[in-house]
C-alpha cells in the first residue's frame, strides 16, 4: 500500500512543536544536511521530489496491534514522519455510557480494551462503588485480584507471540497463544465468557469458583510456566530477536514523564512505578512480589521486564490461591438497579493493567446515569504521540516490532 | 471524605494546597481520598499554576485531561488530573470555561507535556474547545468529515442524529423499548416507571 501524492508537503514531526529529546533522533535530524529544509521551524518533504513516499502501515496489517493505521513519510527505507490515525473501531463508549442508567454500562465497558477486558470492569464497579460508599466482601477483593492477574496473564502472552512475530518468529506465537487460549478456557469456567466477562459487576462479582476450578487453574499455571520457559529459552536467546530489539525504540528516561510513558515502557527505564505497589487496591498489599526494572529502555528490555511480569503474575495468581478464604460471600447487594441513583461526586480510580495505569473517572450529578466517564488508557499515550516520537529515524522494517515493543490496544484511544 | 481519611492525607500535600492558594487563588478544594484531590483555578491562572505544580512541587505525570460539559451552567469544567509520584498523590485542577461563542477556549499546555497535543486535538473535535497555538489541533482525531455539533457535548442528540443519517433495514420492527421492558420483562415495576 504506497500513496504518494506528488502534490503534497507534509510536515516533519521536528517541526510539530514537539521538542526531539532523544539525542540520536536529535543528531540524525540537525547534522544531515541531505534532510529537507527548515521553514517556520518546520521540516518540508516535498514528496515531488520523488526523495520521500508516503506509507500507510494499517489499519489492517499484522504489524500493526489491532485497527489503527500509521501514516508513514520514509526516505529510502527510514522514516521521517510518523502519524497515528484512530477511528477504525468500536467507539464512543463514553458517550454511551452517559446515555444508559449504571447497571447498563456495566456490560459495555468490557469492550473497551477487548483482550484484557477486566480492568475496564474492575475501575468501572470500583469508582461506582466508591461514590455510593459501597464496602464488598474481602471474598469478592481476593477473586477480583485473582481475575485481573489472570487478564494480565492472557494478555502478556498475546503480546509476547505478537513480539515475536514483529521479527518474524512465529514458532513462539503459537506456543504463546495457545498458552493464553488455556486461560480463557478458565476463563470461560468461571464467568462464562472467553473474551468478555462481564463478571465483575458493582457491588462484587457475580459468581462463585465452579467445583474443581482452582485445580484445574493451578495445573494451567504449570503448563503456562513450563511454556514460558521454552520460549525464554528459545526467543530471549535467539540471535535474530536480540539483534532487532536491542538498541530500537529506546525512550529516554527524561521523556517518560513528559509524554505519559506509565508500566513496563517506564520500568524498562529504570522507574520503579507500580499502581499495584505506590497505591494498593484490592489485596495487593497482602501479596509478595517486587517491581520489575530495567536501564536499557529499548525494545528488549521492555521484553524482559514483560517476561519477569508473566512469572510474577504466575506466583501471584499461586499466592492469591493459597491465602484467599474459600468460602464466604462475594457479592454486596445493590438497590434496585432500575432506580439507582448514584450520589453526586466524582473520583479517579486507577489499577496497573499489562501497559501501565489504567484509570476510570467517573462524575456524577446525582442521577441514574453518569454525568461523564472517561477512560485512561496507557495506550492514549503511547501509541499516539510516543509512537509518532519514536518512530522518527527508525527502519521501516522495524515499525511493527517497535509498536508492539510499546504494547499498545487502540479501543483505549477512541473510547 | 471521612474525618479519618483527612488525617491521612501527607502533610507535604497540605503545604501545596497552602501554596498554590496563595499564588494562584486556588480554590474549592476537595479531598476525595487521602491521595486525591480536586481544586479549582481561573482559567487566566491555570497554565502558570500547571507549569508551577510541574516544575516546584513534582507534579510531573498528566494522568489525563478531559472535559465534563456543565451544560445548565453554559461551562465545560476542564480536568487536568496530574500526579506526584514522591507523595503518591493525584490532582484535579479544574477550570471552567464558557460553552459557546469565542470563550470557549483554553491555553495550550502541550509545551509541558507533549503528550497534552493529542488531548487537546481530541477535546477539539469532541466537544469543540479550542487550543489556539497546539499542534495539531485542527486536523482529525477518531472522527473524519465530521460538519455536526461536537459529539461529546451533551445537547447533540445521538438519537436524532441516527435516525436521520441511517435507516433500518425494510421489514424490520422497532419496539419502543421502555413499553417492552414495562410489558414484557419487568411489569412488576411498571407502576414505578
Amino acid at each position: 500500500m504506497v500513496t504518494g501524492d506528488m502534490k503534497h508537503t507534509v510536515t516533519a514531526a521536528a517541526g510539530r512543536g514537539i521538542p526531539n529529546l532523544d539525542t540520536r533522533n536529535q543528531a540524525h535530524i540537525n547534522d544531515n544536511d541531505r534532510l529537507p529544509p527548515i521553514v517556520n521551524g518546520k521540516a518540508q518533504f516535498d514528496l515531488a521530489s520523488g526523495k520521500y513516499i508516503k506509507v500507510w502501515q494499517g489499519p489492517q496489517h499484522p504489524g500493526i496491534t489491532g485497527n489503527m493505521s500509521l501514516e508513514l513519510v520514509i526516505c529510502g527505507d527510514e522514516i521521517v514522519e510518523c502519524k497515528t490515525h484512530v477511528g477504525y473501531l468500536h467507539r464512543g463508549f463514553e458517550k454511551l455510557m452517559e446515555r444508559r442508567k449504571y447497571i447498563q454500562c456495566f456490560p459495555i465497558v468490557c469492550r473497551i480494551a477487548v483482550p484484557e477486558p477486566d480492568f475496564n470492569e474492575y475501575l468501572f464497579a470500583a469508582t461506582v462503588e466508591e461514590l455510593q460508599g459501597i464496602e464488598i466482601p474481602e471474598r469478592a477483593k481476593w477473586i477480583r485480584t485473582l481475575n485481573l492477574e489472570m487478564a494480565r496473564l492472557a494478555s502478556f502472552f498475546m503480546w509476547l507471540g505478537g513480539q515475536a512475530g514483529a521479527f518474524g518468529i512465529g514458532t513462539q506465537g503459537q506456543w504463546t497463544v495457545t498458552m493464553r487460549d488455556y486461560i480463557l478456557d478458565r476463563f470461560e469456567e468461571l464467568t462464562g465468557g472467553r473474551i468478555y466477562h462481564m463478571y465483575m459487576i458493582p457491588g462484587g462479582v457475580r459468581s462463585d469458583f465452579p467445583p474443581g476450578f482452582t485445580g484445574r487453574l493451578r495445573d494451567t499455571l504449570d503448563t503456562c510456566e513450563a511454556t514460558l520457559r521454552d520460549v525464554e529459552r528459545t526467543l530471549f536467546h535467539n540471535a535474530v530477536f536480540k539483534m532487532r530489539a536491542r538498541g530500537l525504540g529506546i525512550i529516554h528516561p527524561d521523556i517518560v514523564d513528559r509524554f505519559g510513558v506509565v508500566g513496563p515502557n517506564a520500568r524498562a527505564a529504570g522507574f520503579a512505578r507500580d499502581v499495584r505497589k505506590d497505591h494498593p487496591y484490592l489485596v495487593y498489599d497482602q501479596l509478595d512480589f517486587d517491581v520489575v526494572t530495567r536501564t536499557d529502555s529499548d525494545a528488549f528490555a521492555r521484553a524482559e521486564v514483560r517476561l519477569e511480569e508473566m512469572y510474577q503474575s504466575i506466583d501471584l495468581i499461586r499466592q492469591i490461591l493459597d491465602r484467599m478464604p474459600m468460602t464466604g460471600p462475594f457479592f454486596t447487594k445493590l438497590p434496585n438497579v432500575l432506580h439507582w441513583r448514584v450520589p453526586t461526586g466524582h473520583t479517579y480510580k486507577k489499577a496497573e493493567c499489562t501497559r501501565g495505569e489504567y484509570g476510570y473517572y467517573l462524575n456524577s450529578d446525582g442521577g441514574d446515569k453518569p454525568r461523564r466517564i472517561y477512560v485512561r488508557g496507557p495506550s492514549y499515550t503511547h501509541a499516539v504521540s510516543l509512537m509518532e516520537h519514536l518512530a522518527i529515524g527508525c527502519n521501516i522494517a522495524d515499525t511493527a516490532g517497535l509498536m508492539v515493543s510499546l504494547h499498545t490496544y487502540p479501543p483505549e484511544v477512541e473510547r | 471524605m471521612n474525618a479519618h481519611e483527612a488525617l491521612q492525607t501527607p502533610p507535604e500535600v497540605h503545604a501545596v494546597f497552602k501554596d498554590v492558594h496563595l499564588r494562584f487563588g486556588v480554590h474549592g478544594l476537595e479531598e476525595v481520598r487521602p491521595d486525591q484531590a480536586y481544586v479549582r483555578v481561573e482559567r487566566d491562572d491555570a497554565v502558570t499554576l500547571l507549569t508551577h505544580l510541574q516544575a516546584i512541587h513534582g507534579y510531573t505525570h498528566l494522568a489525563f485531561f478531559t472535559a465534563v460539559d456543565r451544560i445548565e451552567d453554559g461551562v465545560f469544567e476542564l480536568l487536568y488530573l496530574v500526579h506526584n509520584y514522591h507523595l503518591r498523590h493525584d490532582l484535579g485542577v479544574i477550570v471552567e470555561v464558557p460553552r459557546e461563542g469565542d470563550g470557549c477556549t483554553m491555553d495550550t499546555v502541550h509545551h509541558l507535556w507533549p503528550a497534552a497535543a493529542t488531548y487537546q486535538r481530541e477535546m477539539r473535535e469532541m466537544f469543540g474547545v479550542a487550543f489556539p497555538g497546539c499542534p495539531r489541533v485542527e486536523e482529525n482525531f477518531a472522527l473524519e468529515g465530521w460538519d455536526e455539533l461536537p459529539p461529546m457535548r451533551r445537547d447533540f442528540d445521538t438519537r436524532e442524529y441516527s435516525e436521520r443519517v441511517y435507516y433500518a433495514r425494510p421489514g424490520r420492527k422497532t419496539h419502543d423499548t421502555r413499553e417492552h421492558m414495562k410489558e414484557k420483562i419487568y411489569p412488576s415495576e411498571a407502576e414505578t416507571w
